[in-house]
């Protein structure tokens, strides 16, 4: 549970909204509750995380119960409940990916981030994580960066590397 | 060369583009079942073909498709299965990335058959680059008249959606992904009712892997008997194989079921053998849910024959000495893996991944994940291998839905056909932090293979 | 077709109405047969199924299929056919599978129940007395939880949950609006608020009684006494918000704690509203109408141990026999 109230106010943009409404409209009447999912990448995509104001606002566009909105973001693992750096590399680190030394590349990204898993560089850019498989097993080790998730297959130290200096650079 | 059907024009330049996949003769399927056939007709065909559920539990489609319940006035849907999570599966990914309108014509035959007004693709939330390929070849689609009102004049409509999943393998499980199109956590629900009578919104529901659905339109093109011929007994048609792990060339083969394990292992038409010359060590046939295999049972059944890639083969002698075809996600693990370390791996995944409705699976996953963290890490105890034993037993069978015994079936089967190493482990827990087990000492891959014991 | 259906549940046969739960039909038969069931609750609309304690096998599926049923299935949501027949304290396999769900309910559940206020009339403790181990397997550090209130009067002690999901269903169908509910996934799953906020409305402390652990408890009551020291007396007012219908937990001439009435299962006859349950705790505010019912095997019964018997299906049997063992020697030992 939160300690503390973050109300940094979120406020969506008309295009943002306009997304929202599209969205929407692929369900029958009633059923506008399965527009959660879509709109909280949206979201995520426009705001970096889902804050719980921002969740709040997506709860009150559904007219659905905030908790709703909160038990939905935290089940799914894509969903950050907190900020992350702006780039967020995302390894994968199940079985497949390991055979071929996925384990020996975050332990790598690690040192050349200089931040643990989860933590974000002093400079706002990046952070990392382990997930769980990411279905592109025969291309491993693979990591992906949203909110485009971007693909980046067949990796080893040298391409994570040059990964890394091509986004400090963007 | 070996029949496609799937994956024919893979390598045609620019197949993801509705032009090109016309030139190539698709939406045949769509013109020949909405001009010539009627629903009845397309449900004949398609169990005719004797088509399997192509996503992990292999249950025949059309009868699936039979089973769908048709009350009046009461809309039914067809929901595509694209939450493809399984650890070694990247087949639909594969399929989606090169030819979305694969899959979005066997979406419109199958809608069209299921009587379906309304039809979604839910996809993986990671995968948001193939949404925005099918987003993208749906558009022209409809653009071309293949979705939208009074298709190609049939009468018929259809509105096809795309929807993104959050983050969830539980989701690849057919209700907990209903649940999740619904706007809820991913939670699987308690059967019956099947989907089939109460899924989507309550309504009559199908949900079928994108492999099954994009099979579809060659079983309509060529009818379903012509299908019925490729493959082996009940092992019909062609199947896609999503092959990693240490092999030469690792990727996604459309091969006719029926081929045998050695041969797609070893020859240069598929992968290659076994990466920089090593001997192999066991094998992972159908996703990392199916019970892990030493070499020798994965080439050859327990009496001696070659193993084919087929349902039945590679079933045959239950979980005592056989596995089962899953997905078709192929794991070849060579010589320097250690298989304490890739099951601790794989049950970290289930842990993960459980929903946490059910108290087998919640609390069951993560004991077995600490335990074989233990033993992987050199402080485990004899007594722990039993104890695995045991807790996969109480989590088998006793929960809601699958992913408790896809947990449980890995650690039973890695302890049944690898108890030496595990039990090595134990004995040398400062030696098998940096070194090896080696192959296990009854499990002769190839003749030439010797127990290399360190 | 006659409305009824026949059911045989460990060679006991009932007629019930189409439609009911196995559970249900086991209900109506009663005793020792009964499965035990943690999550299911009659009164809470889509309760059940995921707890697994009340899992039977099902020996013949109907008249009409008489196949058995390939896996043990919930008892609390699998509907009874004509002709069924199901194993419940008859199947080894059953009494195998339960021990090993009450083993993986207790392994992360803190075992403090010298110290929780639920001991005493918990349907975990039950279950563990009856199915669990003489001790733990379990050799990790326990799942833990910091305790919190949900509004003035509800305590969240989440470590002794064990994710029934009832009063998440009770929020939903008795009260206007639904501030808590599951979070996170897996075994990291909690039922919390999310950010700090009360749980207020006129039916929230019935949470408290649908709660079959520890979880949940009523802060009014907190440390104030070992409800086997407390005796229940039924009693009733004019509320103009509830049924008024409570049972008063006194010790000497105070009134300790007011709980809605419970059936044998443990289930509330009506749910009550907070002024009832907190509010009114003066004899004055009550018309008393005689002593609470209950059952001889429970602890609030005066310190009454009754001698345990075997069901005369057990006796003889020697592979029942082996599959209660533990049951059977605790008959020996009082």
């Amino acid at each position: 549970m939160l300690k503390v109230e973050e109300q940094q106010p979120v406020e969506f943009s008309p295009a943002l909204i306009a997304k929202f409404d599209e969205i929407v409209k692929r369900y029958p009447e009633g059923k506008h509750k399965s527009a959660l999912l879509p709109i909280l990448h949206e979201v995520q995509a426009e705001l970096g995380w889902l804050s719980v104001a921002a969740m709040n606002k997506v709860a009150a566009y559904l007219d659905i119960q905030d908790v709703e909105v909160y038990e939905v973001a935290s089940f799914y693992s894509m969903y950050f409940l907190k900020p992350q750096g702006k780039y967020v590399l995302e390894v994968c680190r199940t079985g497949p990916c390991c055979l071929v030394g996925a384990e020996k590349l975050m332990g790598h990204i690690e040192s050349k981030l200089g931040v643990k898993e989860n933590e974000i560089t002093p400079d706002g850019l990046f952070s990392w994580r382990g997930v769980e498989c990411l279905a592109a097993c025969g291309y491993g080790p693979v990591l992906q960066i949203g909110p485009e998730y971007t693909f980046y297959e067949n990796l080893n130290e040298q391409k994570v590397d040059e990964l890394i200096e091509d986004l400090r650079k963007r | 060369m070996a029949r496609k059907l799937l994956l024919e024009h893979i390598n045609v330049p620019g197949i993801n583009t509705l032009d090109v996949y016309r030139e190539k003769g698709g939406y045949r399927a769509v013109e020949k079942a909405l001009k010539t056939l009627t629903p009845d007709d397309v449900v004949e065909e398609v169990k005719k073909s004797g088509l399997r559920g192509r996503g992990g539990a292999g249950f025949p489609t059309g009868m699936k498709w039979s089973f769908l319940a048709k009350p009046e006035g009461v809309p039914r849907y067809l929901v595509c299965n694209a939450d493809e999570s399984e650890p070694g599966t990247f087949k639909d990914r594969y399929l989606m990335t090169h030819i979305p309108h694969a899959l979005i014509e066997g979406m419109i035959v199958a809608s069209f058959a299921l009587g379906a007004k309304t039809s979604y693709i839910y996809v993986r939330g990671e995968m948001m680059p193939q949404i925005r390929i099918l987003e993208k070849a749906i558009a022209e689609a409809k653009n071309a008249g293949f979705l939208g009102k009074n298709i190609l004049g049939s009468g018929y409509d259809l509105e096809l959606y795309v929807q993104p999943g959050g983050g969830a393998y539980i989701c690849g499980e057919e209700t907990a992904l209903l649940e999740s199109l619904e706007g809820k956590r991913g939670n699987p629900r308690i059967k019956p009712p099947f989907p089939a009578i109460a899924g989507l919104y309550g309504c009559p529901t199908v949900v079928n892997n994108v492999e099954s659905i994009a099979a579809v339109v060659p079983i309509i093109n060529d009818g379903g008997d012509e299908y019925a011929k490729l493959g082996i007994g009940r092992s019909t048609g062609t199947k896609l194989i999503s092959a990693s792990g240490n092999l030469v060339r690792p990727g996604v083969y459309e091969i006719e079921l029926g081929l045998s394990v050695e041969e797609f292992i070893y020859s240069d038409e598929w992968c290659g053998g076994i990466a920089n010359g090593k001997r192999l060590k066991a094998t992972v046939a159908g996703g990392s849910s199916v019970p892990i295999l030493p070499a020798n049972l994965s080439l050859k059944l327990a009496n001696g024959e070659p193993r084919l890639m087929s349902y039945e083969s590679l079933s045959e002698g239950g979980f005592a000495t056989g596995t089962m075809m899953g997905s078709g996600g192929f794991i070849a693990f060579d010589e320097d893996q250690c298989i304490v370390r890739n099951t601790w791996n794989f049950s970290r995944f289930y842990h993960h991944e459980s929903c946490g409705q059910c108290s087998p699976c919640r609390e069951g996953t993560g004991w077995m994940e600490k335990v074989l963290h233990r033993l992987e890490y050199g402080h485990g105890k004899m007594s722990d291998i039993d104890l695995l034993v045991d807790v996969a037993k109480k989590i088998e069978g006793n929960t809601i839905c699958p992913l408790g015994d896809a947990a449980a079936w890995p650690v039973a089967s890695a302890i049944r056909h690898f108890r030496d190493e595990f039990e090595w482990h134990v004995k040398e827990p400062i030696k098998s932090l940096d070194t090896n087990y080696g192959l296990a000492n009854y499990a002769e891959p190839i003749a030439k293979a010797v127990t290399t014991e360190n | 077709m006659s409305d009824k259906v026949k059911v045989t549940i460990d060679g006991i046969t009932v007629e019930v109405a189409p439609g009911t739960s196995i559970l249900n039909a086991a209900r109506q038969i009663g005793g020792d047969i009964v499965p035990p069931a943690m999550c299911y609750y009659s009164k809470l609309e889509g309760s059940g199924g995921k707890c697994r304690t009340c899992i039977v096998k099902v020996s013949k599926g109907s008249e009409k299929d008489p196949r058995p049923m390939p896996k043990l299935v919930a008892s609390c949501r699998t509907t009874v056919m004509d002709g069924m027949e199901v194993m419940n304290i008859t199947s080894p396999e059953v009494i195998e599978a339960r021990s090993g769900v009450v083993e993986m309910l207790l392994i992360n559940h803190p075992l403090d129940c010298p110290v929780c206020d639920q001991a005493g009339e918990c349907d975990l403790q039950n279950l563990g007395y009856e199915h669990g181990l003489q001790k733990t397997r379990y050799e990790f550090e326990r799942r833990t939880f910091e305790r919190i209130d949900i509004g003035d009067k509800i305590q969240l002690h989440m470590n002794r949950c064990i994710l029934c999901y009832r009063c998440v269903f009770t929020a939903d169908q008795i009260t206007n609006k639904r501030v808590h509910g599951i979070l996170n996934r897996g075994d990291h799953s909690e039922i919390s608020t999310y950010i700090q906020t009360a749980v207020d409305n006129d039916f929230s402390g019935n949470m408290i009684d649908v709660c079959p652990v520890g979880a949940l408890t009523d802060k009014t009551f907190r440390f104030r006494n070992r409800v086997w020291f407390t005796k229940p007396i039924d009693a009733h007012r004019d509320c103009p918000t509830c049924s008024g219908k409570v049972t008063l937990w006194y010790k000497g001439e105070d009134v300790l704690r007011v709980t809605a009435r419970k059936d044998i299962y443990g289930e509330v006859e009506e749910f009550i509203c907070n002024t009832c349950r907190f509010d009114k705790k003066k004899t004055a505010d009550w018309v008393i109408e005689h002593p609470t019912v209950i059952s001889d095997t429970s602890v609030i019964a005066s310190n009454h141990y009754d001698t345990l018997k075997p069901l005369p299906v057990i006796q003889p049997n020697l592979k029942l026999q082996q599959a209660n063992k533990v049951e059977l020697e605790k008959t020996t030992k009082f």
